[in-house]
């Protein structure tokens, strides 16, 4: 005679661990940017007219445009937590996929403004560039710098939520166990805030 | 374990902070437009951060965290404004 043992394998999953390893990791993301911030602040104490003239080379619609996309991108974020909760994984995969092509549309208007100033010669170390007043060269400088890093991070972001794709298709990702979404969305999250902040320094600073 | 315990935000209440964000975004821009640069200058130090500020509380969901991961986000940001102030005082007195 035989006796069937079964065996339930004890798993241990310490989601508050998890999100405070990735509000560490966010620290280290604010401090890069406030680093950054804190250089705009100083030049632009420095060379406060040079600023606010270099501001009327960039086209302050695109960059609302791009903050409404960023914020909508937010948006479907936010809710596709709710619809994991909620049990509703068909939604909630539509949402993340919404917000992946909303941070492809925002990286589209991005190659679109940069394209324009490339072939006007404004880029760093660019002929028209240096030919504009040395205040002026940084603020368009700082410009490609910190937009450029935060693109990166869209370009990141998007990788990220494109796993959580697959990860939600494999049921992965579910509503018993969705910490690792809760936490690709805190990363995204973040890559808007910043934004919020770049829109003010960089295109309403004429 | 499940992670059921966990407070569920509203579809309603995302949509509304999304609205908010908006409107916000369409003030600021309007102020910096319209406004003489003084008291734009003054609606980009307010709202700005008002709108970061919704960001981390509702759709990053700081409302519903513990009381130690609110400190350690509110200990981070605080160091980085510290710095700012530092910057400040430093370029005005110089």
């Amino acid at each position: 005679m035989s006796s069937t043992v079964t065996h339930e394998a004890a798993v241990h999953r310490d989601y508050g661990g998890a999100k405070i390893g990735m509000w560490l990791f966010l620290f280290t993301e604010i401090v890069l940017f406030g680093g950054l911030f804190i250089l705009y602040s100083a030049y632009r104490t420095k060379y406060p007219h040079e600023f606010h003239a270099a501001g009327q080379e960039l086209n302050y619609i695109i960059g609302v445009i791009n903050t409404v996309v960023l914020l909508t991108s937010s948006l479907s974020m936010a809710l596709s937590i709710t619809a994991v909760q909620k049990g509703r994984q068909r939604l909630a995969t539509w949402l993340v996929g919404l917000t992946v092509i909303l941070g492809a549309l925002f990286l589209v208007n991005k190659y679109v403004e940069w394209s324009a100033k490339i072939h006007h010669g404004l880029y760093p170390n660019g002929p028209e560039l240096l030919k504009l007043p040395p205040g002026e060269g940084l603020f368009l400088g700082l410009y490609f710098t910190m937009t450029g890093l935060h693109g990166l991070h869209v370009v990141a972001g998007m990788i990220v939520l494109s796993i959580m794709l697959v990860l939600l298709a494999k049921q992965r990702v579910h509503q018993d166990d969705y910490v690792k979404l809760e936490n690709a969305g805190l990363y995204w999250h973040l890559v808007d805030v910043i934004w919020i902040f770049l829109l003010p320094l960089f295109y309403l600073a004429a | 374990m499940s992670q059921e315990h966990e407070h569920v935000v509203s579809y309603a209440t995302f949509v509304t902070v999304w609205g908010v964000l908006l409107t916000l975004t369409m003030l600021l821009t309007f102020a910096s437009k319209l406004f003489h640069e003084a008291l734009s200058v003054w609606a980009m130090l307010f709202i700005t951060p008002l709108k970061a500020g919704l960001v981390f509380y509702y759709f990053m969901h700081l409302k519903f965290e513990a009381p130690l991961l609110k400190g350690m986000v509110f200990t981070a940001l605080a160091t980085l404004v510290v710095f700012i102030g530092m910057l400040f005082l430093d370029v005005s007195f110089r």
